[in-house]
């Protein structure tokens, strides 16, 4: 599925960060990664590499053979639209819409129908098992469910990959297990590629590779 | 999807919709209040220049009295030792005189059909405006001879007793006369004016010692069809009675040739009404008389709106002037109101924007999604603004303003109802006239206009369409921003 050779990224400021040096990585289609490092290591800024929400400062991101990096803004959008689907720590709701608009969100870039939005919105829902807080507001919801929104957000257009990003770090013990057992269920039913930023070696553990990334560069742990 | 997220925003997002629409509002109301009460006062001034110079009336003809070149002296009315009925040691005396308008020249009647020969003049009538003076009064005997002076000009009330001097009393009594064409009352002072009595002035009655008088003369005098009227050493006899909505017409009219005869101004006129072939010729018109008529004070409908005076004229520079500004600069405001909100909005939002960005919607959603909510939100308060609008000048209208005004260019204007003195009409040429003629012409011809302010409904849209504009542009602007704003400096950022 992705490609990474010779990607760095750096920041320039009042001093340069290099957030990701010299990486060179492949991931297979339908594999499940965990990625693990201190604080400022890379972590975040490789899942937007992958993303393709940010661009390196050299080498190449390919995602099925296409090269992210040298891509158009609006075929960046598109891909981002329709095969990869994010899921952030702090949920990222819009705290204006119900449960069910923010998932139909995804499906706006689509042009999916109106009605065939909402009901699409809404089974998302059922399957993670918020059919009945549709019309929920996410400050009505609670944190577990609100991930669990953003889940069905991510997932609701079918991507090819999903990405997140410390996906149980605002919840507990039992709801970080209940969300992983999502996530991991999603993943063997829909062969997703799937990596996980975490600090969690509990979840970290129950990927089938873990990679490693202090300073940008990254190893297999 | 696109209107349910601007519903949502707006209506979860209240307080910043109020505050929003609330600026829109103000901006919107100010403008079509301003525009309506500017509309307002420009008809105020329509009906003061119609009511001083007639209805059709686009360029009047005059010659004003060069300083020191008075037509006629001071006010005296001389008498003879004799002169008079003498009885238990008082004499009593009357006098009346007929004469031309303080301040003013006249013209030969023969300009007026060089007036009609100019192109681009539709029709022409030559008006004389006089003032009928009557003295009497009562001096004792003896003192008969001293020439008595008008020492303070009263308001035409016949019978209001005058200076006393010496024992003596006396009163003193103008009147406002107009000559006017019989054969072509449509256009000049009497096209205004409706006869509700009696009939008209006609073609035949210009040398007949006939008069149509003002129905407020007629009411003050108690005067009727058939009545007489002393006019110089003439009895003139009432045929009709003319009244308007202007309170300026002259108390009496007289057919031209009389007036000129029984003033001794044979042949002569001191005011030209003139009609254009239509109201794109009238500025070209004005030059070709101006040209023609070279020593003469040619003067438009515009040059004497602005020769509008009062509290009508400084309402009118207030909207025009400061009115304007305030109008512009409050649209101004609402307009950075509504970018600096719209833009505090984008910053706010930088996490949801991030986000939407980062699940694959396009810079065009964005920008289409932020400006939507901007313009909806600007829209509703145009919406407010045009029923504040609409409602203030409702109150307005309702409280009826009124303001007076008077223009000060013409020559002769006749005064107002129940024998309001006429002198010369502005004070520019009153003063011209001598230290009498400047105390008695300083009174303007005042109109009393209630101010009536439209709802005009191009201004609704206008300000709507303003409003939405700003929106619009407000819109833009933040959701160019919004635009720009990287996913993963977004995202970054609220991590």
């Amino acid at each position: 599925m992705y490609q990474l050779s010779h990607v760095n990224k750096t920041y320039q400021g009042k001093r340069t960060v290099v957030a990701l040096k010299d990486v060179d990585l492949e991931i297979p289609d339908g594999q499940m990664v965990a990625v693990q490092g201190p604080t400022g290591g890379g972590k975040s800024t490789l899942l937007q590499m992958l993303g393709g929400l940010d661009r390196p400062t050299g080498g190449q991101v390919a995602m099925a053979g296409q090269d992210l990096a040298a891509m158009k803004e609006r075929a960046l959008t598109r891909v981002r639209a329709d095969e990869i689907g994010f899921v952030f720590q702090a949920f990222n709701l819009i705290p204006t819409l119900s449960a069910r608009e923010n998932v139909e969100c995804a499906l706006v870039p689509a042009r999916v129908p109106a009605a065939d939005r909402r009901r699409r919105a809404q089974e998302a829902l059922e399957a993670v098992g918020l059919g009945s807080r549709a019309d929920h507001l996410p400050g009505e919801l609670s944190g577990g469910q609100q991930q669990r929104v953003a889940i069905a957000r991510a997932l609701v257009k079918d991507p090819k990959v999903l990405l997140a990003d410390e996906p149980t770090g605002n919840l507990d013990e039992a709801m970080r297990d209940e969300i992983m057992g999502l996530l991991e269920s999603y993943w063997r039913d829909n062969q997703l590629t799937m990596v996980i930023v975490t600090h969690d070696s509990t979840v970290a553990a129950r990927a089938q590779r873990r990679l490693r990334i202090v300073a940008g560069e990254v190893t297999e742990a | 999807m696109f209107g349910l997220t601007v519903r949502r925003e707006l209506t979860r997002r209240r307080k910043e919709t109020i505050i929003i629409a609330l600026g829109m509002a103000v901006a919107t109301a100010l403008l079509i209040v301003l525009s309506g009460v500017s509309a307002g006062i420009r008809n105020g001034q329509s009906q003061v220049l119609q009511s001083l110079y007639g209805v059709g009336t686009d360029i009047t003809v005059s010659q004003v009295a060069a300083p020191g070149s008075g037509a006629t002296p001071g006010q005296r009315f001389e008498f003879d030792r004799g002169q008079g009925s003498t009885q238990n040691g008082t004499t009593s005396l009357q006098s009346s005189r007929l004469e031309t308008s303080r301040g003013s020249s006249t013209l030969d009647a023969a300009t007026v059909d060089t007036a009609r020969g100019v192109t681009g003049v539709s029709a022409a009538t030559g008006v004389l405006n006089l003032n009928l003076m009557n003295f009497s009064g009562e001096l004792p005997s003896g003192t008969s001879s001293a020439p008595a002076q008008g020492s303070r000009t009263t308001q035409g009330q016949e019978g209001t007793p005058g200076g006393g001097f010496g024992g003596g009393s006396f009163g003193f009594q103008q009147t406002s006369v107009s000559g006017v064409d019989p054969a072509s009352t449509e256009l000049g002072p009497l096209a205004s004016a409706t006869i509700t009595l009696g009939r008209a002035l006609a073609a035949s009655d210009n040398d007949q010692a006939v008069a149509v008088i003002s129905a407020n003369y007629a009411s003050t005098q108690s005067l009727s069809v058939d009545s007489t009227i002393t006019i110089g050493t003439s009895t003139v006899k009432v045929v009709g009675i003319a009244s308007s909505d202007s309170t300026t017409l002259s108390d009496i009219y007289l057919p031209l040739g009389f007036a000129q005869s029984a003033s001794g101004d044979t042949g002569k006129v001191n005011e030209i009404y003139v009609r254009a072939t239509s109201a794109g010729q009238v500025d070209a018109t004005a030059a070709a008389l101006r040209e023609a008529l070279p020593s003469t004070t040619v003067s438009t409908q515009s040059d004497l709106a602005s020769s509008v005076s009062g509290s009508l004229a400084s309402a009118a520079k207030l909207t025009e002037g400061l009115g304007q500004w305030v109008s512009v600069a409050t649209l101004v405001l609402a307009f950075l109101l509504a970018i600096l909100f719209t833009l505090s909005g984008v910053n706010r939002r930088t996490r949801e924007l991030g986000t939407l960005k980062a699940i694959g919607w396009s810079n065009n959603r964005v920008i289409g999604q932020i400006t939507g909510e901007a313009a909806v939100r600007a829209a509703i308060g145009g919406l407010v603004g045009i029923a504040l609008g609409a409602g203030i000048l409702g109150v307005l209208n309702a409280v009826g303003i009124t303001l007076s005004g008077s223009a000060g260019l013409g020559l002769g204007r006749s005064g107002g109802g129940g024998g309001m003195p006429s002198m010369a009409g502005g004070m520019a040429s009153a003063a011209a006239a001598g230290p009498a003629g400047a105390a008695m012409g300083g009174t303007a011809n005042a109109v009393q206009v209630v101010l009536h302010s439209p709802v005009q409904p191009t201004m609704l849209v206008l300000g709507l369409a303003a409003a939405v504009v700003g929106g619009l542009l407000a819109g833009l602007i933040g959701g160019s921003r919004a635009a720009r704003l990287s996913p993963a400096v977004a995202l970054r950022s609220m991590d």
